[in-house]
């Protein structure tokens, strides 16, 4: 520091000097901070597969925005279902709502008083009827101890299901183990399933073969460009393409070829020659 | 500036006060002289105020009265009144959702509660953490612990604040409350997610070991948003008696914002206002409490009077 008298006024008097240094200070000490907060934050995006978000919950890093964590949804709830997150102990972001399936599924109150309870429409108000909702979405995971896949009569998922033959059904299939019997497969149509996690509740399995998973760990989709051709042809009343050939089915000869296609379906599949293709 | 510090003041030790350093008896001569009620009004008070908010959320769980549901960052009280964190909807902006529903509107109302009576009120009457803190303090002079530990400069909440707007914007997502302590202390209780208990243990020994009031008064971004927005708020201390000011220093020892004492304390030389008009103080009147001398008092931001002896800022009332 020089001894000489201060000038008044000039670009880096000591007061400014000292101002912009602590100035500097602080926001580089905040800025630390403040990127290890957001790695963290990044990090707790990631939702564990077993916790579901309320019904009407905007598509995750959305709501993350959205939600203050008030609770007011879980206030709302009649079944305790829903709970907040606990700091660190569930591996959801601290403070927001959710639920596990297979402790207290989602009981589809017809108005969703959850929803209405939220003022930040971090659960959409656009979501007036339950089976709007899609918290998820039920999969038959696992097809070898499903008792129905094993020729069992147990329904139960069916059974409680609250759209019962819209969100799951039963598809009769011969059984090939004894021949003789019919299977009847528990089948999840996700248009109409609300995720609600009644089915993964009350699969009788010591672990629920039927479980409710987030839609972006459950569902495929299609490509854009993807065109179905026999919805095409519905949509169009004939053949996109005009001209195209229907070359005959081929069937082994113990089963009778199929009846023959209406006009418009895809053309049936065509192994390649098998003998032509990798050999080790 | 003619006033003499604090420090200076210090030199001259009234004979009622044994032992200053220490600071272990600081409330002690009022306590003995006018009892623990007069010695700790506001303080208890505030006690009831922090709990009165709590139970209002917890009637309903405990006893399936509803009064007030939801937390401190988003409520319904009565079924009719929505309230919001105003904090949490600048966070909600800044990560870039536009809120449906109540939020708005209640975010207003408190925002407006604060601007027009106090900002900080929110610390000292509300907030979960400030008994924590506190307690954290308290200890610390019971334990005679003299040294003030960390001392980040006390405009660094400031840029924690705008750090928290920065990480809501930067990652898209509400980031601090991951981690903010008070909501955190406040679903706690009131939601049972105890796990949280550790990032408030986390306060209390940081504000004990590390820092002297270091949470509170350097760091917490919640603390210094509702400063600012009661930077012209109407309810204010009023250092209103100063004259009578024995410089036992007790007020200074028990302020978790000290440094707004002094323009109003010290500042009849200099004809100051007697105001304490800091946006720092937490209108918390401790100071009223403790000072034997009954030099403070609770008063609105315009309120010249002092009972300053020569040119008194207005004709003198009597000041009570
Ligand atoms: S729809 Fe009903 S049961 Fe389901 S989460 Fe909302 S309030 Fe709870
Ligand atoms: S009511 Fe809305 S903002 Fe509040 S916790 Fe539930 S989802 Fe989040
Ligand atoms: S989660 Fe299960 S019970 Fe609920 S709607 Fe979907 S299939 Fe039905
Ligand atoms: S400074 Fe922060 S933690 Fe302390 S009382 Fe105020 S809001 Fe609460």
């Amino acid at each position: 520091m020089s001894s000489q008298p201060q000038k008044p006024a000039g670009l880096m008097t000591p007061d400014r000097r000292k101002f912009l240094e602590n100035a500097a200070r602080g926001v580089a000490a905040c800025a630390a901070v403040g990127a290890l907060l957001a790695t963290h934050a990044e990090q707790s995006q990631a939702l564990p597969v077993q916790a579901l978000r309320p019904p009407g919950a905007l598509p995750e890093k959305d709501f993350l925005a959205a939600c203050v964590r008030c609770g007011l949804c879980v206030r709302a709830c009649p079944y305790d279902t829903l709970k907040l997150a606990s700091l660190g102990v569930d591996h959801v972001a601290t403070g927001t709502p959710f639920f596990v399936a297979r402790k207290v599924p989602c009981e589809m109150c017809d108005d969703v008083p959850c929803v209405g309870a939220c003022p930040t429409g971090a659960l959409d108000h656009a979501v007036k009827k339950i089976d709007q909702a899609h918290m998820g979405t039920a999969v038959l995971v696992d097809e070898e101890n499903c008792l129905n896949f094993l020729g069992l009569r147990c329904d139960v998922c069916y059974r409680v299901c609250p759209a019962i033959d819209k969100a799951i059904t039963l598809e009769k299939e011969s059984n090939t183990r004894t021949k003789k019997h019919a299977r009847l497969i528990p089948t999840v149509h996700a248009e109409f399933c609300t995720g609600c996690g009644k089915c993964e509740k009350s699969c009788v399995l010591t672990e629920a073969a039927i479980k409710v998973l987030p839609l972006k760990t459950a569902r495929g989709e299609l490509g854009a460009h993807y065109r179905l051709g026999w919805e095409e042809y519905k949509k169009h009343n004939g053949p996109l393409v005009d001209g195209i050939i229907d070359l005959p089915d081929r069937a082994p000869d113990m089963v009778a070829p199929p009846a023959a296609p209406a006009p418009g379906d895809p053309a049936p599949f065509k192994p390649l020659d098998l003998n032509g293709g990798f050999k080790p | 500036m003619t006033a003499a510090t604090p420090a200076e003041k210090l030199g001259a030790k009234p004979a009622h006060v044994p032992n200053r350093k220490a600071r272990a008896d600081v409330n002690a001569l009022k306590t003995r002289e006018r009892g623990i009620w007069a010695a700790n009004r506001y303080l208890i008070l505030r006690r009831l105020s922090q709990a009165l908010v709590v139970a209002l959320f917890l009637t309903g769980p405990l006893f399936g009265v509803w009064i007030a549901r939801g937390t401190l960052a988003s409520s319904m009280t009565l079924d009719m009144l929505p309230l919001t964190d105003p904090l949490m909807l600048a966070q909600m902006l800044a990560a870039g959702h536009w809120p449906e529903g109540l939020a708005l509107i209640g975010g207003a109302i408190v925002a407006l509660f604060y601007a027009l009576v106090s900002g900080r009120a929110y610390c000292a009457w509300v907030c979960p953490i400030n008994p924590v803190t506190d307690l954290a303090h308290w200890t610390r002079q019971k334990l005679g612990i003299q040294s003030k530990g960390w001392q980040p400069r006390k405009e660094t909440r400031y840029f924690v604040l705008g750090m928290v707007l920065a990480t809501a914007a930067a990652t898209g997502t509400i980031a601090w409350e991951l981690v903010n302590p008070i909501t955190i202390a406040f679903r706690a209780v009131v939601f049972g997610a105890t796990a949280g208990l550790t990032i408030v243990i986390g306060v209390f020994l940081f504000d004990l070991v590390v820092a002297r009031r270091g949470w509170c008064s350097h760091l917490c971004p919640v603390g210094a948003f509702y400063g600012l927005v009661g930077s012209k708020a109407l309810l204010k201390i009023s250092a209103v008696n100063r004259t009578a000011c024995d410089d036992c220093m007790d007020c200074f020892a028990v302020c978790p914002e000290p440094h707004v004492i002094t323009p109003a304390l010290r500042g009849a030389p200099a004809g100051a206002s007697p105001i304490v008009a800091a946006r720092d103080c937490t209108t918390c009147g401790r100071c009223i409490d403790v000072c034997s001398q009954d030099v403070f008092r609770f008063t609105h931001r315009f309120d010249p009077r002092t009972t300053d002896p020569a040119p008194a800022v207005t004709p003198t009332r009597e000041a009570v």
